[in-house]
Protein backbone atom coordinates (compact mmCIF):
# COMPACT_ATOMS: atom_id res chain seq x y z
CA UNK A 1 0.00 0.00 0.00
CA UNK A 2 1.52 3.23 -1.00
CA UNK A 3 0.42 6.83 0.40
CA UNK A 4 -0.01 7.65 -3.83
CA UNK A 5 -3.11 5.36 -3.14
CA UNK A 6 -4.33 6.37 0.12
CA UNK A 7 -4.28 9.43 -1.18
CA UNK A 8 -6.46 8.70 -4.05
CA UNK A 9 -8.87 6.56 -2.44
CA UNK A 10 -9.54 8.94 0.89
CA UNK A 11 -8.06 12.54 0.43
CA UNK A 12 -9.29 12.74 -3.58
CA UNK A 13 -9.36 16.55 -4.09
CA UNK A 14 -11.32 16.51 -7.40
CA UNK A 15 -14.00 14.08 -5.88
CA UNK A 16 -14.20 15.87 -2.91
CA UNK A 17 -14.74 18.50 -4.55
CA UNK A 18 -17.80 17.05 -6.16
CA UNK A 19 -19.70 15.82 -3.44
CA UNK A 20 -18.73 18.81 -1.21
CA UNK A 21 -22.59 20.14 -1.80
CA UNK A 22 -24.21 16.55 -0.90
CA UNK A 23 -22.04 16.26 2.10
CA UNK A 24 -22.74 19.85 3.06
CA UNK A 25 -26.63 19.55 2.83
CA UNK A 26 -26.30 16.69 5.12
CA UNK A 27 -24.37 18.40 7.56
CA UNK A 28 -27.46 20.98 7.34
CA UNK A 29 -30.21 17.97 8.21
CA UNK A 30 -27.94 16.62 10.74
CA UNK A 31 -27.89 20.00 12.71
CA UNK A 32 -31.07 20.82 11.74
CA UNK A 33 -32.27 17.12 13.56
CA UNK A 34 -30.03 17.46 16.40
CA UNK A 35 -31.14 20.90 17.27
CA UNK A 36 -35.00 19.68 16.90
CA UNK A 37 -33.94 16.46 18.80
CA UNK A 38 -32.28 18.83 21.57
CA UNK A 39 -35.08 20.97 22.40
CA UNK A 40 -37.93 18.88 22.28
CA UNK A 41 -36.46 15.77 24.13
CA UNK A 42 -35.38 18.68 26.92
CA UNK A 43 -38.19 20.31 27.48
CA UNK A 44 -40.57 16.66 27.57
CA UNK A 45 -37.65 15.34 29.91
CA UNK A 46 -38.01 18.13 32.13
CA UNK A 47 -42.26 18.58 31.65
CA UNK A 48 -41.97 14.12 33.08
CA UNK A 49 -39.53 15.54 35.77
CA UNK A 50 -41.88 18.04 36.93
CA UNK A 51 -45.06 16.17 36.84
CA UNK A 52 -43.56 13.82 38.85
CA UNK A 53 -42.50 15.90 41.84
CA UNK A 54 -45.84 15.37 41.87
CA UNK A 55 -46.18 12.27 43.38
CA UNK A 56 -49.45 11.39 41.89
CA UNK A 57 -48.25 7.14 42.02
CA UNK A 58 -50.16 5.83 38.98
CA UNK A 59 -48.57 8.73 36.77
CA UNK A 60 -45.47 8.08 38.43
CA UNK A 61 -45.46 4.48 37.63
CA UNK A 62 -46.07 4.82 34.10
CA UNK A 63 -43.72 7.91 34.06
CA UNK A 64 -40.90 5.25 35.36
CA UNK A 65 -42.14 2.63 32.71
CA UNK A 66 -41.29 5.30 29.78
CA UNK A 67 -38.07 6.34 31.51
CA UNK A 68 -36.72 2.46 31.77
CA UNK A 69 -38.19 1.16 28.80
CA UNK A 70 -36.13 3.80 26.53
CA UNK A 71 -33.29 4.00 28.60
CA UNK A 72 -33.34 0.18 27.79
CA UNK A 73 -33.91 -0.55 24.53
CA UNK A 74 -31.10 0.71 22.00
CA UNK A 75 -32.38 3.82 20.01
CA UNK A 76 -31.42 2.01 16.54
CA UNK A 77 -34.10 -0.80 17.37
CA UNK A 78 -36.86 2.37 18.49
CA UNK A 79 -36.15 3.88 14.99
CA UNK A 80 -36.69 0.79 13.62
CA UNK A 81 -39.92 0.21 15.21
CA UNK A 82 -41.56 3.72 14.23
CA UNK A 83 -40.63 3.68 11.16
CA UNK A 84 -40.97 -0.01 9.92
CA UNK A 85 -43.45 -1.18 12.12
CA UNK A 86 -45.55 1.37 12.95
CA UNK A 87 -46.96 1.89 9.31
CA UNK A 88 -48.58 -1.31 9.53
CA UNK A 89 -51.15 0.27 12.10
CA UNK A 90 -51.91 3.36 9.98
CA UNK A 91 -49.26 5.66 11.45
CA UNK A 92 -46.82 5.81 8.90
CA UNK A 93 -44.12 8.60 9.35
CA UNK A 94 -41.17 10.00 7.25
CA UNK A 95 -37.53 8.61 8.06
CA UNK A 96 -37.03 12.38 9.56
CA UNK A 97 -40.35 12.10 11.70
CA UNK A 98 -39.30 8.53 12.76
CA UNK A 99 -35.69 9.66 13.59
CA UNK A 100 -36.66 12.73 15.40
CA UNK A 101 -39.42 11.61 17.64
CA UNK A 102 -37.34 8.12 18.61
CA UNK A 103 -34.18 10.17 19.54
CA UNK A 104 -36.80 12.98 21.34
CA UNK A 105 -38.14 10.14 23.35
CA UNK A 106 -34.72 8.80 24.33
CA UNK A 107 -33.55 11.57 25.05
CA UNK A 108 -36.83 12.44 27.33
CA UNK A 109 -36.18 9.42 29.32
CA UNK A 110 -32.60 9.85 30.06
CA UNK A 111 -33.15 13.84 30.84
CA UNK A 112 -36.22 13.13 33.11
CA UNK A 113 -34.12 10.46 35.42
CA UNK A 114 -31.98 13.74 35.55
CA UNK A 115 -34.16 16.29 36.21
CA UNK A 116 -35.48 13.76 38.48
CA UNK A 117 -32.35 12.99 40.56
CA UNK A 118 -31.61 16.95 40.46
CA UNK A 119 -34.99 17.80 42.24
CA UNK A 120 -34.42 15.28 45.04
CA UNK A 121 -31.10 16.50 46.12
CA UNK A 122 -32.64 19.77 46.45
CA UNK A 123 -33.51 19.97 50.62
CA UNK A 124 -37.17 19.31 51.30
CA UNK A 125 -37.19 22.13 53.43
CA UNK A 126 -36.37 24.38 50.89
CA UNK A 127 -40.05 23.80 49.24
CA UNK A 128 -41.32 23.72 52.16
CA UNK A 129 -40.19 27.15 53.14
CA UNK A 130 -41.04 28.49 49.33
CA UNK A 131 -44.51 27.60 49.95
CA UNK A 132 -45.23 28.85 53.11
CA UNK A 133 -44.13 32.51 51.57
CA UNK A 134 -47.22 32.04 49.83
CA UNK A 135 -45.63 31.03 46.69
CA UNK A 136 -47.74 28.46 44.24
CA UNK A 137 -46.32 25.01 43.56
CA UNK A 138 -45.94 25.59 40.52
CA UNK A 139 -43.52 28.72 41.64
CA UNK A 140 -41.57 27.51 44.52
CA UNK A 141 -40.60 24.67 41.69
CA UNK A 142 -39.68 27.37 38.91
CA UNK A 143 -37.86 30.10 41.51
CA UNK A 144 -36.40 27.80 44.16
CA UNK A 145 -36.32 24.10 43.84
CA UNK A 146 -35.10 24.24 39.63
CA UNK A 147 -32.88 26.93 39.75
CA UNK A 148 -31.23 24.80 42.63
CA UNK A 149 -31.33 21.59 40.76
CA UNK A 150 -30.27 23.21 37.52
CA UNK A 151 -25.92 22.57 38.97
CA UNK A 152 -26.63 19.14 39.57
CA UNK A 153 -28.42 18.41 36.00
CA UNK A 154 -26.14 20.91 33.82
CA UNK A 155 -22.75 18.02 33.15
CA UNK A 156 -24.88 14.80 32.99
CA UNK A 157 -27.66 16.54 30.69
CA UNK A 158 -24.78 18.53 28.44
CA UNK A 159 -23.26 14.57 27.76
CA UNK A 160 -26.26 12.45 27.31
CA UNK A 161 -27.56 15.58 24.88
CA UNK A 162 -24.29 15.21 22.59
CA UNK A 163 -24.61 11.35 23.06
CA UNK A 164 -27.81 11.16 21.26
CA UNK A 165 -27.31 14.40 18.52
CA UNK A 166 -24.20 11.80 17.51
CA UNK A 167 -26.61 9.35 17.32
CA UNK A 168 -28.53 11.58 14.48
CA UNK A 169 -26.30 9.11 12.43
CA UNK A 170 -28.46 6.51 12.94
CA UNK A 171 -30.93 8.25 10.30
CA UNK A 172 -28.93 6.95 8.09
CA UNK A 173 -30.46 3.56 8.23
CA UNK A 174 -33.99 4.37 7.59
CA UNK A 175 -32.91 6.51 4.53
CA UNK A 176 -32.85 9.80 5.79
CA UNK A 177 -30.46 11.86 3.91
CA UNK A 178 -28.24 13.22 6.93
CA UNK A 179 -24.53 13.84 6.30
CA UNK A 180 -23.70 9.96 6.66
CA UNK A 181 -26.15 8.99 4.37
CA UNK A 182 -25.24 10.88 1.98
CA UNK A 183 -21.64 10.25 2.34
CA UNK A 184 -22.12 6.59 1.73
CA UNK A 185 -24.29 7.06 -1.53
CA UNK A 186 -21.72 9.38 -3.40
CA UNK A 187 -19.11 6.56 -2.12
CA UNK A 188 -20.54 4.03 -3.93
CA UNK A 189 -21.76 6.58 -6.86
CA UNK A 190 -17.79 7.90 -7.35
CA UNK A 191 -16.19 4.31 -6.53
CA UNK A 192 -13.98 6.39 -3.75
CA UNK A 193 -13.96 6.42 0.01
CA UNK A 194 -13.41 10.63 -0.02
CA UNK A 195 -16.57 11.25 0.85
CA UNK A 196 -16.90 9.27 4.27
CA UNK A 197 -13.47 10.98 5.09
CA UNK A 198 -15.50 13.87 4.08
CA UNK A 199 -18.62 13.12 6.25
CA UNK A 200 -16.42 12.01 9.22
CA UNK A 201 -14.42 15.58 8.73
CA UNK A 202 -17.70 17.37 9.04
CA UNK A 203 -19.19 15.08 11.72
CA UNK A 204 -15.73 16.18 13.59
CA UNK A 205 -16.65 20.12 12.86
CA UNK A 206 -20.26 19.71 14.39
CA UNK A 207 -19.12 17.36 17.16
CA UNK A 208 -15.98 18.92 18.62
CA UNK A 209 -17.24 22.45 19.67
CA UNK A 210 -20.10 20.33 21.23
CA UNK A 211 -17.61 17.80 23.07
CA UNK A 212 -15.65 20.68 24.23
CA UNK A 213 -18.31 22.77 25.51
CA UNK A 214 -19.53 19.48 27.58
CA UNK A 215 -15.64 18.99 29.68
CA UNK A 216 -16.27 23.05 30.21
CA UNK A 217 -19.40 22.86 31.65
CA UNK A 218 -18.05 19.52 33.55
CA UNK A 219 -15.32 22.00 35.59
CA UNK A 220 -17.81 24.79 35.67
CA UNK A 221 -20.82 23.58 37.18
CA UNK A 222 -18.38 20.62 39.19
CA UNK A 223 -20.34 19.30 42.10
CA UNK A 224 -18.99 20.29 45.47
CA UNK A 225 -19.92 19.60 48.51
CA UNK B 1 -56.54 -2.97 18.51
CA UNK B 2 -56.72 -5.68 16.07
CA UNK B 3 -54.39 -4.40 13.81
CA UNK B 4 -51.43 -4.02 16.56
CA UNK B 5 -52.37 -7.83 18.06
CA UNK B 6 -51.71 -8.99 14.52
CA UNK B 7 -48.94 -6.91 13.44
CA UNK B 8 -47.20 -6.15 16.41
CA UNK B 9 -47.67 -8.75 18.64
CA UNK B 10 -48.33 -11.82 15.97
CA UNK B 11 -47.98 -15.26 18.29
CA UNK B 12 -47.34 -17.42 15.34
CA UNK B 13 -45.33 -15.00 14.19
CA UNK B 14 -42.97 -15.01 17.50
CA UNK B 15 -43.23 -18.65 17.36
CA UNK B 16 -41.71 -19.31 13.45
CA UNK B 17 -38.72 -16.60 13.81
CA UNK B 18 -38.30 -16.99 17.55
CA UNK B 19 -35.01 -19.71 16.84
CA UNK B 20 -33.74 -16.86 14.36
CA UNK B 21 -33.72 -14.25 16.82
CA UNK B 22 -32.35 -16.66 20.00
CA UNK B 23 -29.44 -17.17 17.57
CA UNK B 24 -29.02 -13.56 16.94
CA UNK B 25 -29.20 -12.68 20.31
CA UNK B 26 -26.37 -15.37 20.59
CA UNK B 27 -24.40 -13.18 17.87
CA UNK B 28 -25.16 -9.88 20.19
CA UNK B 29 -24.34 -11.67 23.21
CA UNK B 30 -20.51 -12.82 21.94
CA UNK B 31 -19.89 -9.62 20.32
CA UNK B 32 -20.98 -7.82 23.69
CA UNK B 33 -18.76 -10.52 25.55
CA UNK B 34 -15.97 -9.38 22.80
CA UNK B 35 -16.18 -5.70 22.73
CA UNK B 36 -16.39 -4.89 26.16
CA UNK B 37 -13.62 -6.49 27.97
CA UNK B 38 -11.56 -4.92 25.09
CA UNK B 39 -13.34 -1.46 25.83
CA UNK B 40 -12.52 -1.68 29.57
CA UNK B 41 -8.79 -2.77 29.46
CA UNK B 42 -8.12 0.06 27.07
CA UNK B 43 -9.97 2.44 28.65
CA UNK B 44 -8.36 1.63 31.53
CA UNK B 45 -4.51 1.95 30.08
CA UNK B 46 -5.81 5.40 28.72
CA UNK B 47 -7.50 6.36 31.91
CA UNK B 48 -3.81 5.10 33.79
CA UNK B 49 -1.95 7.58 31.20
CA UNK B 50 -3.85 10.55 31.76
CA UNK B 51 -2.86 10.29 35.52
CA UNK B 52 0.72 9.53 34.66
CA UNK B 53 1.59 11.32 31.49
CA UNK B 54 2.98 14.53 32.93
CA UNK B 55 4.89 15.90 29.74
CA UNK B 56 2.29 18.98 28.13
CA UNK B 57 2.63 18.06 24.34
CA UNK B 58 1.65 13.87 25.57
CA UNK B 59 -1.15 15.18 27.66
CA UNK B 60 -2.47 17.30 24.45
CA UNK B 61 -2.50 14.63 22.83
CA UNK B 62 -4.32 12.10 24.49
CA UNK B 63 -6.88 14.81 24.88
CA UNK B 64 -6.82 15.18 20.92
CA UNK B 65 -7.36 11.21 20.50
CA UNK B 66 -10.24 11.29 23.43
CA UNK B 67 -12.12 13.91 22.25
CA UNK B 68 -11.83 12.84 18.59
CA UNK B 69 -13.70 9.60 19.36
CA UNK B 70 -15.88 11.14 21.64
CA UNK B 71 -17.22 13.34 19.16
CA UNK B 72 -16.87 11.40 15.81
CA UNK B 73 -20.25 9.18 15.75
CA UNK B 74 -19.84 5.60 16.63
CA UNK B 75 -21.83 4.72 13.26
CA UNK B 76 -19.71 7.05 10.99
CA UNK B 77 -16.48 5.48 12.69
CA UNK B 78 -17.64 1.91 11.42
CA UNK B 79 -18.99 2.46 8.49
CA UNK B 80 -15.75 4.71 7.49
CA UNK B 81 -13.73 0.98 8.70
CA UNK B 82 -15.76 -1.25 6.82
CA UNK B 83 -16.37 0.54 3.56
CA UNK B 84 -13.47 2.56 3.60
CA UNK B 85 -10.50 -0.29 4.26
CA UNK B 86 -11.20 -2.14 1.06
CA UNK B 87 -10.03 0.86 -1.06
CA UNK B 88 -6.89 0.27 0.96
CA UNK B 89 -7.01 -3.08 -0.54
CA UNK B 90 -7.46 -4.32 2.89
CA UNK B 91 -10.63 -6.72 3.23
CA UNK B 92 -11.37 -6.50 7.00
CA UNK B 93 -13.68 -9.12 8.55
CA UNK B 94 -16.95 -7.77 9.42
CA UNK B 95 -16.10 -8.82 13.38
CA UNK B 96 -12.63 -7.56 13.26
CA UNK B 97 -14.13 -4.11 11.77
CA UNK B 98 -16.67 -3.85 13.98
CA UNK B 99 -14.10 -4.67 16.94
CA UNK B 100 -11.64 -1.59 15.94
CA UNK B 101 -14.66 0.45 15.33
CA UNK B 102 -15.77 -0.13 19.15
CA UNK B 103 -12.45 -0.26 20.71
CA UNK B 104 -11.70 3.39 19.16
CA UNK B 105 -14.94 4.61 20.39
CA UNK B 106 -15.48 2.49 24.11
CA UNK B 107 -11.90 3.50 24.58
CA UNK B 108 -12.46 6.98 25.03
CA UNK B 109 -15.63 6.57 26.78
CA UNK B 110 -14.36 4.03 29.12
CA UNK B 111 -10.80 6.02 29.46
CA UNK B 112 -12.78 9.16 31.25
CA UNK B 113 -14.50 7.29 33.46
CA UNK B 114 -11.48 5.46 34.76
CA UNK B 115 -9.96 8.87 35.19
CA UNK B 116 -12.58 10.61 36.75
CA UNK B 117 -11.97 7.06 39.19
CA UNK B 118 -8.13 7.59 39.30
CA UNK B 119 -8.43 10.78 40.65
CA UNK B 120 -10.95 10.78 42.76
CA UNK B 121 -8.08 8.24 44.91
CA UNK B 122 -7.06 10.60 47.62
CA UNK B 123 -2.88 11.19 47.21
CA UNK B 124 -2.65 10.07 50.88
CA UNK B 125 -3.36 6.71 49.74
CA UNK B 126 -0.52 6.58 46.97
CA UNK B 127 2.05 8.11 49.35
CA UNK B 128 0.90 5.69 52.19
CA UNK B 129 1.54 2.60 49.77
CA UNK B 130 4.89 3.84 48.51
CA UNK B 131 6.03 4.07 51.61
CA UNK B 132 5.28 0.58 52.66
CA UNK B 133 7.39 -0.32 49.81
CA UNK B 134 5.22 -0.99 47.51
CA UNK B 135 6.47 -0.07 44.06
CA UNK B 136 4.42 2.79 41.69
CA UNK B 137 3.43 -0.41 39.64
CA UNK B 138 1.77 -2.12 42.04
CA UNK B 139 0.74 0.73 43.97
CA UNK B 140 -1.75 1.10 40.87
CA UNK B 141 -2.79 -2.24 40.54
CA UNK B 142 -3.39 -2.90 44.09
CA UNK B 143 -4.78 0.48 45.29
CA UNK B 144 -5.50 3.06 43.09
CA UNK B 145 -6.97 1.12 40.60
CA UNK B 146 -9.56 -1.43 43.21
CA UNK B 147 -10.34 2.40 44.74
CA UNK B 148 -11.25 4.16 41.72
CA UNK B 149 -13.21 1.31 40.39
CA UNK B 150 -15.48 0.62 43.04
CA UNK B 151 -16.03 4.77 43.05
CA UNK B 152 -17.31 5.51 39.68
CA UNK B 153 -18.97 1.76 39.30
CA UNK B 154 -22.06 3.02 38.58
CA UNK B 155 -20.73 4.93 35.58
CA UNK B 156 -18.89 1.86 34.57
CA UNK B 157 -22.07 -0.10 34.45
CA UNK B 158 -23.89 2.48 32.55
CA UNK B 159 -21.51 2.73 30.12
CA UNK B 160 -21.53 -1.08 29.44
CA UNK B 161 -24.89 -0.67 29.54
CA UNK B 162 -24.40 1.54 26.18
CA UNK B 163 -22.09 -0.59 24.80
CA UNK B 164 -24.38 -3.38 24.51
CA UNK B 165 -26.86 -1.17 23.11
CA UNK B 166 -24.33 0.31 20.63
CA UNK B 167 -24.30 -3.13 19.13
CA UNK B 168 -26.69 -3.07 17.33
CA UNK B 169 -24.91 -0.47 15.15
CA UNK B 170 -23.17 -3.37 13.52
CA UNK B 171 -26.85 -4.14 11.59
CA UNK B 172 -25.68 -1.45 9.74
CA UNK B 173 -22.96 -3.34 8.27
CA UNK B 174 -24.61 -6.98 7.53
CA UNK B 175 -23.76 -8.59 10.77
CA UNK B 176 -26.37 -11.40 11.70
CA UNK B 177 -26.77 -10.09 15.51
CA UNK B 178 -30.81 -9.23 17.01
CA UNK B 179 -31.61 -6.28 14.70
CA UNK B 180 -30.12 -7.43 11.89
CA UNK B 181 -31.97 -10.84 11.97
CA UNK B 182 -35.38 -9.37 13.32
CA UNK B 183 -35.05 -6.76 10.08
CA UNK B 184 -34.23 -9.83 7.74
CA UNK B 185 -37.11 -12.29 9.27
CA UNK B 186 -39.50 -9.07 8.94
CA UNK B 187 -38.81 -8.54 5.14
CA UNK B 188 -39.63 -12.59 5.01
CA UNK B 189 -43.19 -12.59 6.94
CA UNK B 190 -44.14 -9.23 5.70
CA UNK B 191 -44.94 -8.29 9.28
CA UNK B 192 -43.74 -6.43 11.80
CA UNK B 193 -44.12 -8.29 14.81
CA UNK B 194 -40.18 -9.91 14.29
CA UNK B 195 -39.12 -6.31 15.45
CA UNK B 196 -40.97 -5.91 18.01
CA UNK B 197 -40.13 -9.25 19.21
CA UNK B 198 -36.56 -8.01 18.86
CA UNK B 199 -36.90 -5.11 21.30
CA UNK B 200 -38.54 -7.46 23.59
CA UNK B 201 -35.74 -9.34 23.59
CA UNK B 202 -33.49 -6.22 24.32
CA UNK B 203 -36.23 -5.38 27.29
CA UNK B 204 -35.59 -8.12 28.65
CA UNK B 205 -31.72 -8.56 28.54
CA UNK B 206 -31.22 -4.65 29.68
CA UNK B 207 -34.14 -3.93 31.82
CA UNK B 208 -32.40 -5.05 35.22
CA UNK B 209 -29.36 -2.91 34.52
CA UNK B 210 -31.33 0.29 34.15
CA UNK B 211 -33.19 -0.86 37.40
CA UNK B 212 -30.03 -1.46 39.00
CA UNK B 213 -28.53 1.98 37.69
CA UNK B 214 -32.03 3.52 39.05
CA UNK B 215 -30.53 2.43 42.51
CA UNK B 216 -27.31 3.31 42.05
CA UNK B 217 -28.04 6.85 41.80
CA UNK B 218 -30.84 6.78 44.48
CA UNK B 219 -28.53 5.40 46.64
CA UNK B 220 -25.92 7.90 46.32
CA UNK B 221 -28.59 10.92 46.73
CA UNK B 222 -29.48 9.55 50.10
CA UNK B 223 -26.16 9.52 51.00
CA UNK B 224 -25.46 13.15 49.89
CA UNK B 225 -29.08 14.52 51.58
Amino acid sequence: MDLKALQFSFFNAEIAWRYLPDILQGMWMTIQLGVAVAATGLALGLLLAIVRALRVTPINFFIVCFADILRALPPLVVIMVLFFAFPYIQMPMSAFTATWLSLSLVLAAFAEEIFWAGILSVPKGQAEAARSTGLSWLQSMAFVVMPQAFRLTVAPLTNRVIAITKSTALGSVVGLSEVLNNAQSASSNAGNATPLTLAAIACLIIFVPVVLLGRWTETRFKWTH
Amino acid sequence: MDDILQNFFNLDIYISVAPYLLQGLGQTLMLSALVIPVGIVSGLAIGVLSITLKRRWARLLLAIYIDFFRALPPLVLLIFIYFGTPFLGLDLPKLLAVAIGFMLNNSSYYGEVFRAGLESVPKGQVEAARSTGLSAVQTLWYVQIPQATRNVMPDLISNTLEVVKLTTLASAVAMPELLRVARDAQSLVYNPSPIVLAALFYLALLWPVVRLLSRFEHRNLGAKG
